[in-house]
């Protein structure tokens, strides 16, 4: 394995800083939510992971065409990466979700659109991995996934789309708000705290791509060695 | 020795042009997806395995929802479409995985990829016959369904949305089915790959469905209907641009 680039290793500092930096303005410099209380705090993160979870779907997408089209095999292991950082954050994001929704709604979860399309967004990328595992060829394996990868990308906005049209409970903080949604507004401290959060998430993912990526390369490497040892 | 007969205009004789020889034998796109469905609704009509397979086990499922669901009067026109749907998800799950399945092991698959035809002749033949066997057993499972709930479903419109929505489970099923049998798990992995793929299809012709049987405006069907024609529309689409990469050895 190649030793670690400077890029990462100041990468590597920089995330853990970030972090640390968000969660203080997270859980301290932000205003108490006058609604909500405390457990407001749980949506700085929430959105963060959010953003970088579907970022990394829709980046996987991209990834996965671009493999079919140059067949290079490090766009294989970029869409990967991006699969799987994304599909942790994006259960991480379903977590905190829940765990805001019990004060808020009374409920861990709800079949609210948003909620349903989170959960069917996840499954997707699961099905992913399942896909992925039941292939032996790494090729046909690089194929499929981005195939599948493709698919997944377009299937979950849509799937938003037609249940976004009936009424949700969830608030809508970014855009309009009609009477029917909870409406929540962010005072001059709050959006720092929020802002911050989605950046620090941002390089946070970066950084963790960057590690899988590298992580691929030796992946591939043992293969190559085990296929020379067998034969 | 022959003499070569004279021409003309003199030009030199020879045997054939081979580009002409191709362009005489190279079907048309339409003619060759037509002979793959013969050749699938023929083998079907022989032995009727997978309609018959699709078929009782669709039965089975309704009758199973009878006492999973309280279905009393009152909640069944509520309830109806999100039966049928189901029922028509997973019989179509059964016959999207046979269908491919013996493709591959009788080596069929092989075959028909050797044809002098475009791959994706072989993903609309599979589609349209795949489909075809869809929309027998929900022709078969609807009227049963109203016999045994007393729901009129000899609605045209209903008709309009359930085959929209077959139409759309076919294509993604044809693809991500072509995929799941080239794997270890197989059948196993169809359902798990389709599904979530396959929600919007599923989530708008229940929310139409379900619109229709209610006695809802129009407008409130029109909208999850539009969602249903789009998401055909792109899925079909993309399924013709990417069968290529799914098929090639």
């Amino acid at each position: 394995m190649q030793p670690k680039p400077l890029a990462l290793k100041i990468l590597d500092i920089a995330s853990i800083i970030a972090l640390a930096v968000a969660t203080y303005l997270a859980l301290v410099f932000a205003p108490t939510e006058a609604v909500m209380g405390q457990v407001q705090r749980v949506f700085y993160f929430h959105i963060g992971t959010a953003w970088v979870g579907l970022l990394g779907f829709v980046i996987a997408a991209v990834a996965g065409i671009a493999y079919l089209i140059t067949k290079d095999a490090r766009w294989d292991r970029f869409e990967v990466a991006a699969v799987e950082v994304s599909t942790v954050f994006f259960f991480i994001t379903i977590v905190l979700g829940s765990i805001w929704a019990r004060p808020a709604w009374n409920t861990w979860w709800t079949w609210d659109p948003r909620l349903t399309t989170a959960a069917i967004t996840e499954l997707i990328y699961i099905a992913y991995f399942m896909l992925r595992k039941g292939i032996e060829d790494p090729e046909k394996r690089a194929r499929f996934g981005a195939v599948y990868t493709l698919l997944g990308g377009i299937s979950a906005p849509i799937t938003f789309m037609v249940i976004r049209l009936f009424r949700t409970i969830h608030p809508i903080v970014i855009g309009s708000a009609n009477a029917n949604q909870e409406k929540m507004s962010m005072t001059g401290d709050m959006k720092v705290a929020f802002f911050f959060g989605l950046f620090a998430f941002t390089v946070i993912f970066i950084d963790l791509i960057w590690h899988r990526i590298r992580l691929g390369s030796l992946e591939e490497k043992v293969e190559q060695l085990k296929l020379k040892v067998s034969m | 020795m022959i003499e070569k007969p004279e021409t003309l205009d003199n030009r030199p004789q020879t045997l054939d042009r081979p580009s002409s020889r191709e362009a005489a034998h190279r079907p048309s796109f339409i003619k060759a997806t037509l002979a793959i469905v013969q050749k699938d609704l023929s083998a079907e009509f022989r032995s009727f395995e997978l309609i018959s397979a699709m078929l009782v086990f669709s039965l089975l499922v309704i009758i199973i929802f009878n006492f999973a669901l309280e279905l009393d009067v009152k909640v069944r026109e509520s309830v109806t479409s999100g039966v049928l749907w189901t029922t028509f998800a997973f019989a179509g799950t059964l016959g999207l995985n046979r269908s491919m399945s013996v493709e591959k092991d009788r080596g069929c698959m092989d075959g028909l990829l050797l044809a002098p035809v475009d791959r994706s002749v072989i993903y609309f033949g599979k589609a349209i016959s795949n489909l075809i066997f869809m929309l027998i057993v929900e022709a078969i499972v609807l009227p049963v369904y109203s016999m045994l709930y007393n729901v009129n479903l000899f609605r045209l419109d209903l008709l309009g949305v359930i085959l929209l929505g077959s139409i759309g489970y076919a294509a993604v099923g044809t693809l991500l089915s072509t995929m799941s049998a080239q794997t270890r798990t197989r059948e196993v992995l169809l359902p798990i790959l389709l599904f979530p793929v396959a929600m919007p299809v599923l989530l708008a012709s229940v929310k139409a469905c379900n619109g229709l049987l209610t006695g809802a405006e129009f407008s409130e069907v029109l909208t999850p209907l539009n969602l249903l024609i789009v998401y055909d529309v792109i899925f079909v689409a993309i399924a013709f641009m990417v069968f290529d990469f799914v098929v090639e050895e």
